[in-house]
């Protein structure tokens, strides 16, 4: 047998293509999250850091202690239980209204002559351009007593009395649909606009209303596009922070808002961590393993074309 | 001018299915069908021949009511159908692509149409098996597109475009999509298929071959226009202008001038051949004009003794020839220099002892086999 060459033990192409992405998903992705995953066992303590080690040498021996204080308030008190529930309530509302504004958005740009098309996609993009943070404090502006919408309604005669929209349940609706739309839809845009639109003249060859084909045809095969837009809006609605605090009422119980009182309030580090824990393991766990089907699905069908 | 003669002819044709008259479609400045004037017998299929961009395909969209047509009228089974939206017309088309959809079984595929009629689910699937045993792919209702072969998908769209029983069926390029060599026996097997059902039929082709292996009759485009029409052996044989005549199958063609004009035959003087051309057919052109005669391959005769008599013979070197199997195709250099091919079958090749680059011969032709070109 020949010995083992250098080129045996040199990692393949593939192999050299695929590390720096999955060096970064596991360098600022795995390991901060396995950080957080060790403090949210730790005991809160006075000092620097604020939480104990979980491995001490005392008494000859290596003690591990896994205190479970985070997780047993967690499931106990139901405050916390009922954030989480009204997180993926207003994560899924949000969604849905994306849906409901996006489809036809992305649908009426990906039909458009591929001039107007570009102008449109910019006009999705442009917001982009400015900060969130700033983008939000516009709705602030817009949203208040006395904004610029109570103003114009009041001026208009619509109304007498100003809309209480500010810091209510709704303002943060209207900011998260604001703010997460453009991520519905570029991706379903993305997915309508290379459909074959050969299928539908099929479908009305076939005795398809221009609806029925729609129904049958288009909103079927957009389906992954959807899924991903959906995913893009879900995902990051539900830990959001910065738009229920800005938009929404002292009663706006949502995950973003607890870790960060946990965290800069109480200083209590590992309730923060286990509550980030819990909401990752319980929305990333279910949401990662549908997205894999997902890909194995579409990896199944394109093998048997091939 | 040949259209209205065409549909003058055969004004009161009683087996006559379906009739287009003056359809003219516009995009913006560009004018992709002029005047179109059709007609289709019951249970004929008829193929629209043409290059790319000569309007066979907007006309056959029109025929599907996916393009409005600008003025003109179709007329299916005595019905008015020129405004009548695509999903109301007995009308179906089976798409270049096949536009299979892809995220139904193939099943799901052919039932479409049905359910969109309404058709009771029994029904439905035992049409759709029906349609699908006609095919040959019953035991495939349970794949997806994406897991047939190009010709497996191709019989599923059609099995698709046949099961609502559609009074017109439009074949938008049926073979581009697949393999050369497996073509020619689809051709065939389509043909049969669609006789076994008796469907009126439309196919658009830009390929000569395919068009005369399936169609009763056809007709020839360029630019928005028919420019011939008839049946294959009609169009082959007796082409009417210099364009049909290149465009089914090679020709030769000589330039001349009428010098007698008789009801039964016409001799025409050309400066391109040893010989005058005798044409055993008359034209109606006035004496002294100059015309154009297409002559086929493999009407030519290759001999290497001078030929009897005076017309439609010429003298000259092979210049070239090329061996393809069951014939030779052989180009000769005249005495004028101008080039004419003949294909010469490989029995008589052998007969004249195979005539190699360089040697002198003969070509000689019968006074059917010449057809002078109106234009």
């Amino acid at each position: 047998m020949k010995p083992p060459a250098l080129r045996d033990w040199m990692p393949s192409n593939r192999t050299l293509a695929v590390a720096p992405p999955f060096l970064w998903l596991a360098l600022f992705l795995l390991v901060p999250f396995l950080l957080v995953l060790k403090i949210s066992f730790a005991e809160l303590q006075f000092g620097i850091p604020p939480y104990t080690a979980l491995a001490e040498f005392k008494d000859e021996a290596i003690q591990f202690s896994l205190h479970l204080r985070g997780y047993i308030l967690l499931f106990t008190d139901s405050l916390y239980l009922a954030t989480y529930l009204n997180s993926l309530k207003m994560a899924a509302i949000t969604t849905v209204c994306c849906v409901l504004i996006g489809y036809p958005m992305a649908y009426y740009i990906a039909r458009s002559s591929p001039a107007v098309r570009n102008v449109l996609l910019l006009g999705v993009i442009l917001p982009f351009w400015t900060s969130l943070l700033l983008r939000v404090y516009a709705w602030v502006g817009i949203l208040r007593n006395d904004g610029l919408l109570n103003k114009l309604l009041m001026g208009l005669g619509i109304i007498s009395s100003p809309l209480e929209i500010y810091r209510t349940d709704l303002a943060v609706y209207i900011g998260l649909v604001y703010a997460y739309l453009p991520f519905f839809i570029l991706p379903l845009y993305a997915n309508l606009v290379k459909m074959d639109l050969r299928l539908l003249e099929a479908a009305y060859d076939l005795g398809a209303r221009p609806w029925q084909a729609f129904w049958r045809i288009t909103v079927p095969l957009s389906r992954p596009g959807v899924i991903a837009g959906a995913m893009l809006v879900f995902i990051p609605s539900v830990g959001e922070y910065v738009i229920p605090e800005m938009l929404g009422g002292a009663d706006t119980l949502m995950m973003g808002r607890v870790m960060w009182n946990e965290f800069f309030n109480n200083a209590d580090w590992p309730m923060a961590s286990a509550v980030t824990c819990v909401m990752v393991l319980l929305l990333l766990v279910p949401l990662a393993l549908f997205q894999y089907n997902q890909v194995r699905q579409e990896e199944a069908a394109r093998g048997a074309r091939a | 001018m040949s259209d209205s003669r065409y549909a003058a002819q055969h004004a009161a044709d009683p087996d006559e299915f379906v009739r287009v008259s003056d359809l003219v479609k516009i995009f913006g400045d560009v004018v992709a069908v002029k005047s179109v004037n059709l007609a289709v017998r019951r249970n004929e299929i008829f193929a629209l021949l043409g290059s790319s961009g000569c309007g066979k395909s907007t006309l056959l969209r029109m025929l599907a009511g996916f393009e409005e047509a600008t003025s003109g009228q179709i007329m299916l089974d005595g019905e008015d159908i020129t405004a009548v939206p695509p999903y109301r017309r007995p009308v179906n088309m089976m798409f270049q692509s096949y536009a299979l959809f892809p995220h139904m079984t193939v099943e799901a595929n052919v039932a479409f149409g049905l359910k969109q009629e309404g058709v009771d689910r029994a029904e439905i699937h035992d049409r759709v098996f029906e349609a699908l045993d006609l095919v040959q792919m019953a035991g495939y209702s349970r794949r997806k597109p994406h897991q047939l072969s190009g010709g497996q998908q191709q019989r599923v769209a059609l099995a698709r475009s046949l099961v609502k029983r559609p009074k017109l069926l439009l074949l938008d390029e049926p073979m581009s999509a697949l393999d050369k060599q497996i073509r020619q026996k689809t051709q065939i097997e389509l043909a049969k298929i669609l006789q076994q059902v008796g469907v009126t039929c439309i196919m658009v082709t830009h390929d000569q071959e395919e068009a005369m292996t399936m169609a009763h009759r056809l007709a020839v485009m360029t630019e928005g226009q028919i420019v011939q029409c008839g049946t294959p052996q009609d169009v082959y044989a007796f082409p009417n202008s210099r364009f049909v005549a290149g465009f089914i199958g090679s020709t030769n063609l000589l330039t001349g001038t009428i010098v007698v004009d008789e009801p039964d035959h016409v001799a025409i003087e050309c400066a391109e051949l040893t010989r005058p051309l005798y044409v055993s057919h008359g034209v109606s052109e006035p004496l002294g004009m100059e015309v154009h005669v297409s002559i086929r391959p493999e009407r030519l005769v290759v001999s290497r003794t001078q030929p009897q008599g005076e017309y439609n013979w010429a003298h000259g070197m092979v210049s070239h020839m090329a061996w393809m199997g069951s014939y030779a195709l052989y180009q000769v250099r005249l005495d004028s220099g101008k080039v004419v091919e003949a294909s010469v079958p490989s029995l008589q090749l052998a007969q004249i002892d195979a005539p190699g680059i360089d040697e002198e011969i003969f070509v000689s032709w019968d006074a059917d086999s010449a057809t002078v070109l109106a234009s």
